[in-house]
Order: structure tokens, then C-alpha cells, then sequence
């Protein structure tokens, strides 16, 4: 039996090849993953190069919960809960700045910037009142991952580290991209609303069938090179680490062209400064290598998605209501690559990007679509007879095979289920 | 400064010129709306505020003339699914103000306010805005040298905005 009222048990409503439409609408499942999901398991918050100083910091979320990210006197990461341990009034109104503490303007309770309370207004009303206990709420374990910075609430569970398994690598790759080995979240966040579940972006993000059709128009008129990589002839593969994390690996298309930065779209000549960067870093060799590969495509579960040249960050706000926080990789030392970096990002994503105009349109019919109610299913079963293992032993499949879908079902049904 | 009457010729030039620019944006005029630009046309939608740097931050829409010409054509393709079917739009242009009348290149600035109606297949939005331009005479007609349009809510996550705003 579920424990819930009102939901099916999981194993009716995730099959391998298919999952059940009332998954992207049921507010009772929307609910449920606020608890299993979004306040238990490892969620991408924020970066450190977001505060890079003492005192700063930076309003993130998980799920519909404000999160505040401070760079503390010590220069210790916190995710602090926005909500005055009084009276549960924000303590923080602005998107960033820099301040050693949080003065809740409701009754004047003032909060360092690692969350201690340090003082209220009139405490002889408080006589006898340990302070320590009434602290911000905060995130229960805060763990960073090459800058990446996560929350899980649950105070047991896997470490971040854990939880990577091998998507890890994706990110080790991408880091690389750097003359030193850093990437810097720098450019400001643009934040794309969308009327439809979340699972909707989370799945499209590593499906490799839809390009050649959602974004015709683009590829018709912008003479992309994107077009091929997802074409039936494409070598590129899709992949699951497991753990719900999924990639499109470009990288057999990038190393058949041999050409460093054609990944960009892009070549060594037009980018001297950066090329002569890497060679020192990295020595001719392995600084070719890069430039060959170019940056990965990944969506780490469940919100942070690395799409070669821009990163998205998905908000759920309800089960029909969605945000997408996205903004251009930048990466330390490499001024000339994120020049190029800010302009193509700012033309393909956000409200009004080439591209992402034309996902979100398909986000929201699909929610709008699900509401009816026959066939009840999803359909996911396209690569199921030709997915394989790869050297590493990650299931892979042709780059328009939908291996990612069901690596993030497989994962989700685990995190549903009552243990 | 211009004489008085010269002043009120150029206000009523200007005016003619912005209703006319919301026609062909609410009608989907694609290609008469991008021949209202210069060849160094500038199309800014920033996020985030109203005097963010665009040169190091995200904007909604920071388009030079080639990319505005991109725009166009994907509108024009038929296939941008975000604009097939067209939104219905209607928009009001108001508090039409001549802000510098010979600034030192030549080119007129100009502000005013719009409130759009959008009608698509998601819902009704309404879209709020301050609008800055520099208009140019070429060959005795106005065209827009820059657009900047500054949505009232650019701080806040938006809906997908895919027509000419």
C-alpha cells in the first residue's frame, strides 16, 4: 500500500517504457516530491563565485522555499532559510548585496550572516531565553562540488560525492574548459517562466529526438552546425549515470571534425588569446584535447542542467508552474571565449532565445496535453532494444534514444517509493 | 533648441512613427518592421533592472542589426512554434516624450510607455513597459538607430516572449 492517499502505487504509474500522464499534473505527486525529492535529496543551489567576498551573498530556492547563500566573516558557504525564526516574516528582500547580518524588519530580530541571532529588539521581554535556539533554519548539509555548491535537507543520506557518481566526471570536464580550471558564474541570471511541470524540462533537457524538429526554424535560418549532431547519422550518444543523472555526449561528432573550438562553432584562430592560454595551462597535448571535446552536455537531478555553453537551474513553484534560472558559463581566465559565450547565450535561452522560446512552447502544450486522459501513458520506449553498456558500464544509447528518460524514471520511482 | 512649431512638426513625425511601429509588431509585419531600422540598429530588452552593463550581463533581448535580421527570419519561417499560432496582441503607446531633441550625433531621443495585450495559447499576459529610442532621419524618413525597452517586471522570472516587443 502508499502511504499517500489519493496516489496510485508507483510501480502503476512508472513502467520501463512508459509512465503514467497524471505524474506531470497530480498536485498530490507534486506534493510528494517537495518531500522525497526536492527536501531530501542533493539540490543544486548556487555557486561560490557567486560570493566571492566575505559578507556577500545571493536569494536562491529550492523548490518554492528561499534559500539565502552567504560568504560568511569566515568564509564559510551557508544556505540560510529566509524566514525570521519569530514570526516566519523574509529577513532578506533583495536579490544580493553584501551584510554581516539580516535585520527582519518586522520586529527588528537581527541575524549574522551564518545564521546566528545575535540580538532582538527589548530582550528584557526575553529574559532566560537561549539565543541558540532560535537561529535561521538553514539547509541541513551544504557540500560543494568544484564551485557547485548543493543542499540536501536530509541530515543522512549519500554524500554529494556519492550522489555525482559518474555524472562527477562531467563536471571535472567541464571546469577544464579554463586556462584555470574554474568556471564563473558571473553574468546575471536570466528567468524564463514556464506554465508546465517541471519533469517536462528536466526530461527534454537530454532528449536528442527533438532538436531537428523544435528548432527548424532556427537551424533553417542560422546555418547551425547544431542540426547534424542530433540526425540519424549522428554518432553522438545519450548516456545514464545513474542516480537520475543524464548526458548528451557530443563528443564522437567533435573528435570525427578533429578541429578545436568547433564544438563553438568556433577555431583556434579566432580565438588566439584563449588557444595561447590553454597551451600554457595545459601543454599542446591535452590543451588540443579540450578544445576538441568542448564542454559537456549534462543534466545533473534534478535541477542543474551544464548545456555546453550556458547553465540552467530549474525551479518547480507548483505542479503546473515552473522557472528556469539561466545564464552564460563563464570561465576564469578566459575573457575572449566568454565575450562569445554571453552573446550566444543570450540569443539562444530566456524568454525571447531562439531556442528556448520554442522548448517552452512544447513544455506547456505537453502539460496542457497530458490533461486529457487516453492513452493515459507516456511513451518511452524509443532505443529500448539497442541501448547498451558503455566501457564504464553507463547505459548509452543512439543520441535521439530516449536512455535519459528512462534512467531519470528508474531514479525517481526509488526516490517515490517508502523505503 | 528648435523653434516651437518646427518642435511640435517633429513631435507629430515621431508620434506617426511609434503607432506605426506597434501596427506592425501587434499585426506580425516582420519584414516592414525590420525595415524600420538602421543598418546599425540596436534592439535591447535588459533583464534585471533598466542600466545593467549588456555587454557583461544577461539581457532578454540584446540584438545588433544582423541578429535582429535572425529574428525576423525565424519568425518568418512559420516553423517558430512559440509563434505558430501568432499571439493576438494589442498594444497602447503613451507619455510620448522628446528627451534630447539634436543630441550630439544627431539622433533624436526618444521615450514613451506601452502597455501590450497578449493574447496565446497559454493564457493572457500583460506586458508593461518604458521605451527608449534613437531615431535617425535617413533618406527624410525616421528609422530606430536603438530600442531599448525596459519591461516593468524584467527583476522577475517572465513568461516566453516571443513577439516583436
Amino acid at each position: 500500500m502508499n502511504m499517500m492517499t489519493g496516489v496510485p502505487p508507483w510501480e502503476r504509474l512508472i513502467r520501463p517504457d512508459r509512465v503514467h500522464g497524471s505524474l506531470y499534473t497530480d498536485p498530490e505527486i507534486f506534493e510528494a516530491e517537495l518531500k522525497n525529492i526536492w527536501y531530501r535529496t542533493w539540490v543544486y543551489v548556487g555557486h561560490e563565485s557567486e560570493v566571492p567576498n566575505a559578507n556577500d551573498y545571493v536569494v536562491k530556492s529550492i523548490g518554492p522555499q528561499s534559500v539565502i547563500m552567504t560568504r560568511d566573516e569566515q568564509g564559510k558557504v551557508n544556505l540560510l532559510l529566509n524566514r525570521c525564526s519569530h514570526r516566519g516574516n523574509q529577513v532578506c528582500s533583495f536579490d544580493r548585496g553584501n551584510a554581516r547580518s539580516f535585520t527582519c524588519p518586522f520586529h527588528s530580530w537581527t541575524f549574522a550572516n551564518d545564521g546566528r541571532l545575535v540580538g532582538y529588539a527589548f530582550p528584557d521581554g526575553y529574559e532566560g531565553q537561549d539565543k541558540s535556539q532560535l537561529a535561521l533554519g538553514r539547509v541541513t548539509r551544504v557540500e560543494s562540488y568544484r564551485g557547485f555548491v548543493f543542499g540536501s535537507f536530509a541530515a543522512d543520506g549519500p554524500t554529494l560525492k556519492e550522489h555525482l557518481g559518474g555524472a562527477a566526471e562531467t563536471i571535472d570536464r567541464l571546469v577544464r574548459t579554463s586556462p584555470e580550471g574554474e568556471v564563473e558564474i558571473t553574468a546575471g541570471f536570466l528567468k524564463h517562466r514556464v506554465k508546465a511541470n517541471w519533469k517536462f524540462i528536466l526530461e527534454n533537457e537530454c532528449d536528442g529526438y527533438h532538436p531537428a524538429f523544435v528548432h527548424t526554424s532556427i537551424f533553417g535560418v542560422a546555418d547551425s552546425m547544431i542540426g547534424k549532431l542530433y540526425g540519424g547519422a549522428s554518432t553522438a550518444l545519450t548516456r545514464d549515470y545513474g542516480n537520475g543523472h543524464t548526458e548528451i555526449d557530443l563528443r564522437p561528432e567533435f573528435r570525427k571534425r578533429d578541429a578545436p573550438m568547433s564544438w563553438f562553432g568556433t577555431s583556434e584562430e579566432r580565438l588566439p588569446d584563449y588557444t595561447a592560454r590553454m597551451k600554457t595551462a595545459y601543454g599542446d597535448t591535452a590543451a588540443r584535447e579540450i578544445m576538441i571535446d568542448g564542454t559537456p552536455h549534462v543534466m545533473i537531478f534534478p535541477n542543474l542542467f551544464i548545456a555546453e555553453i550556458q547553465m540552467f537551474v530549474i525551479q518547480p513553484l507548483g505542479v503546473d508552474d515552473s522557472v528556469q534560472h539561466v545564464t552564460a558559463l563563464q570561465f576564469k581566465g578566459a575573457p575572449d571565449l566568454n565575450r562569445r559565450l554571453r552573446q550566444q547565450t543570450m540569443g539562444s535561452v530566456g524568454p525571447a532565445g531562439f531556442l528556448l522560446a520554442d522548448d517552452s512552447e512544447m513544455y506547456e502544450r505537453c502539460h496542457r496535453g497530458v490533461l486529457a486522459r487516453n492513452p493515459e501513458w507516456i511513451f518511452l520506449g524509443r532505443g529500448e532494444k539497442r541501448e547498451r553498456q558503455d566501457e564504464l558500464g553507463f547505459t548509452v544509447g543512439h543520441v535521439t534514444d530516449e536512455v535519459p528518460s528512462r534512467g531519470i524514471w528508474t531514479h525517481y520511482r526509488k526516490l517515490m517509493e517508502p523505503a | 533648441m528648435l523653434s516651437r512649431e518646427s518642435s511640435a512638426t517633429l513631435m507629430s513625425a515621431i508620434t506617426a512613427f511609434l503607432y506605426r511601429e506597434a501596427r506592425l509588431q501587434d499585426e506580425h509585419q516582420y519584414e516592414a518592421w525590420e525595415k524600420l531600422w538602421t543598418d546599425d540598429g540596436v534592439y535591447w530588452v535588459p533583464a534585471n533592472g533598466a542600466d545593467i552593463d549588456p555587454e557583461r550581463q544577461m539581457s532578454i533581448i540584446y540584438d545588433n542589426r544582423s541578429r535582429i535580421a535572425l529574428r525576423v527570419r525565424q519568425l518568418m519561417t512559420g516553423k517558430h512554434f512559440t509563434q505558430t499560432p501568432q499571439s493576438n496582441l494589442r498594444r497602447l503607446i503613451s507619455n510620448i516624450e522628446l528627451m534630447d531633441e539634436q543630441p550630439d550625433n544627431g539622433d533624436i531621443a526618444v521615450a514613451s510607455n506601452s502597455l501590450i495585450f497578449e493574447s496565446s495559447l497559454r493564457d493572457d499576459t500583460l506586458w508593461a513597459a518604458r521605451n527608449e529610442y534613437r531615431l535617425r532621419h535617413v533618406d527624410g524618413e525616421l528609422r530606430m538607430a536603438s530600442k531599448k525597452v525596459i519591461l516593468v517586471n524584467n527583476d522577475k522570472a517572465i513568461y516566453t516572449l516571443s513577439f516583436l516587443v
